[in-house]
C-alpha cells in the first residue's frame, strides 16, 4: 500500500523561501534549490514550491526557481503560484515540476482543470484549496492568498474540482495556517467523505501526531513549512515517530 | 553516452532527463524513425493519454521501428504510460492497439481506493532478478496491467516486478536490453537512480 508522504512546503517569493503567519509578515527562510536538497537529504517524500510573489517581476524567478530545483532533487516536485493558463503549466513542468497546482484561477474559471488535464492528464494536476470555518460551521473557499472569501462552500469545490479534472486536492485550513494547533480534522474528514482522489492535508502541522491525525482523518499526505524551515525537527525524525505510532512511511 | 528521447506530445520530459543527465546520458529528442531504429538507447516517457500518445507514434511513424528494437531486445526504456503503451489494449482508449509487446489489457484501479494511485509504494523484484532491487518507488497513475498478466508476461521472457493496490500489478519488467516501468525512476530517488544506473550497465555491451 502506499505510505504517508511528507511533503516540506517552499513558499517563494522573488526566488527566496519565505514563512510568515497566514501569509502575513513574511520573513527570509533561505534558498529553494539550496533546502528542496536537505529536504530530499532527509527522506522528504515530494517538495512543494508555491510562489508567492505580490509582483510580476517577483515571479519571473518562479521558473528558474524550478529549474534549479529539479537539477538538485529526485523526488516530485509540485509547483504553483499564479498558474492563470495552459501555459504557464506548460512552462513550470518544461522547468522541472511533475505537478502543478492551481487555486484563485481555477476558482475564477473552473474549466481550467479540464483543459489542464486534457493536456497533461488528472496526475499532474492539484487544486489548492484555502478553507476557513464560517460560523455556520461550513467552510469557505478564499483566494489570492487568503485575502478574498468566493461564494463557494470548500468541500463541493474539491468535489466538482476532482469530478474536472483535479487529481489531488491540496486543502489548506486558512484558520490553522503558521498556528501550529495541529490540522483542521473536521475540514479533512468532510473533504475526504466528497472525493476519491489523494488529499494533502496542510496548514497547523507541529508535530508527528498531527500528521497521524490527519492520516485517520482521511489524508494521504501531508504539508508542513514551519517545523521543519524553522529547524524544530527534520523530515527523518518526524518519519521516525510516525513509524512509532503505526503510520507506514518510507525510510 | 547518448540516449533519443522520443516526443510523445504531452509529456513532461524535463525530470526524466535531467535524472539520465544524472546518471551519465545525454538525452536528445527523436522524432525521425530511422533515428528510433539507429539509436544506442531510447526513451519512451513518461506522461500523457494512451490514445493521444499512440497516435503520435503512429502520426510519426515511430511504431514499427519501436516494435523492432523492443523485439529484437535493443536498449529501451519505458516510463509510466511507456509501459502502458507497450500493451495490446488499453481501457483509458477502447479500441485503440497499443504497440503489443506485451501480452497484457491495461484497466483503470479498483474505485475501492484512491484514484490516481499516487505516491510512494514498494516494488517487489522477482526472487533470482539482477536488474531491479526490492524498494520504495514513486507512482502516478490510474491505470495499470493487472497482476494477472504476470504468468503470460513471464512465458514471453519477462522478468515481472509487481506491486501492490487493491491486488498486485505489474511495477515493472525487463527483457534483454528492454525496461519499462510504471513507476517513476527518475522521481523514485536515490533508488530509482541506481535502477537507471544498473540498466545502463548492463545495457552498455550491446550498444
Amino acid at each position: 500500500m502506499l505510505t504517508l508522504r511528507i511533503i516540506p512546503c517552499l513558499d517563494v517569493r522573488d526566488g527566496r523561501v519565505v514563512k510568515g503567519v497566514k501569509f502575513q509578515n513574511l520573513r527570509d527562510a533561505g534558498d529553494p534549490a539550496d533546502q528542496a536538497a536537505a529536504y530530499e537529504g532527509q527522506d522528504a517524500d515530494e517538495i512543494c514550491i508555491l510562489d508567492v510573489s505580490a509582483t510580476i517581476e517577483g515571479r519571473e524567478n518562479q521558473n528558474p526557481t524550478i529549474r534549479a530545483v529539479r537539477r538538485n532533487v529526485s523526488i516530485p516536485i509540485t509547483a504553483g503560484g499564479g498558474v492563470r493558463e495552459v501555459a504557464d503549466a506548460r512552462q513550470l513542468l518544461q522547468s522541472g515540476a511533475d505537478k502543478v497546482s492551481v487555486n484563485s484561477a481555477a476558482v475564477a474559471r473552473p474549466e481550467l482543470l479540464s483543459d489542464l488535464a486534457a493536456r497533461f492528464g488528472v496526475q499532474c494536476v492539484v487544486l489548492a484549496i484555502d478553507a476557513s470555518r464560517e460560523e455556520d460551521g461550513h467552510w469557505v473557499v478564499r483566494t489570492h492568498s487568503g485575502t478574498s472569501k468566493a461564494p463557494l462552500d470548500a468541500v463541493e469545490w474539491a468535489a466538482k474540482g476532482a469530478e474536472l479534472g483535479a487529481g489531488e486536492i491540496l486543502l489548506t485550513s486558512w484558520d490553522r495556517d503558521g498556528t501550529r494547533e495541529g490540522y483542521d480534522l473536521d475540514l479533512l474528514r468532510a473533504v475526504r467523505g466528497a472525493v476519491n482522489v489523494p488529499i494533502i492535508a496542510s496548514g497547523g502541522a507541529d508535530s508527528a501526531k498531527h500528521m497521524a491525525e490527519a492520516v485517520e482523518a482521511g489524508a494521504d499526505a501531508v504539508l508542513a513549512a514551519s517545523i521543519f524551515h524553522d529547524g524544530d525537527t527534520t523530515v527523518s525524525s518526524v518519519k521516525e515517530e510516525l513509524a512509532a505510532l503505526g503510520v507506514e512511511v518510507r525510510r | 553516452m547518448n540516449i533519443a528521447v522520443i516526443d510523445t506530445g504531452s509529456a513532461n520530459t524535463r525530470s526524466v532527463e535531467t535524472a539520465l543527465r544524472r546518471v551519465g546520458l545525454e538525452p536528445t529528442a527523436v522524432d525521425d524513425p530511422g533515428d528510433v531504429l539507429a539509436a544506442d538507447r531510447v526513451l519512451l516517457p513518461g506522461v500523457g493519454a494512451f490514445g493521444a500518445a499512440m497516435d503520435q507514434l503512429r502520426r510519426q511513424e515511430l511504431l514499427e521501428p519501436l516494435r523492432e528494437r523492443l523485439r529484437a531486445g535493443w536498449p529501451t526504456l519505458a516510463v509510466c504510460i511507456g509501459l502502458q503503451l507497450l500493451a495490446r489494449t488499453s481501457e483509458e482508449e477502447n479500441g485503440i492497439e497499443g504497440v503489443g509487446v506485451l501480452d497484457a489489457a491495461v484497466g483503470r484501479f479498483e474505485s475501492s481506493v484512491r484514484v490516481p494511485h499516487m505516491g510512494w509504494n514498494r516494488v517487489h523484484a522477482p526472487a533470482t532478478a539482477q536488474w531491479i532491487t526490492t524498494g520504495y518507488a514513486y507512482f502516478a497513475n490510474s491505470y495499470r496491467v493487472p497482476g494477472t498478466s504476470k504468468d503470460a508476461l513471464e512465458t514471453d521472457g519477462w522478468s515481472v516486478a509487481t506491486c501492490d493496490y487493491a491486488g498486485d500489478f505489474v511495477a515493472a519488467v525487463s527483457r534483454e536490453g528492454v525496461m519499462a516501468c510504471q513507476f517513476h525512476p527518475e522521481l523514485s530517488g536515490r533508488w530509482g537512480l541506481d535502477l537507471l544506473s544498473a540498466w545502463i550497465e548492463r545495457t552498455k555491451e550491446t550498444v
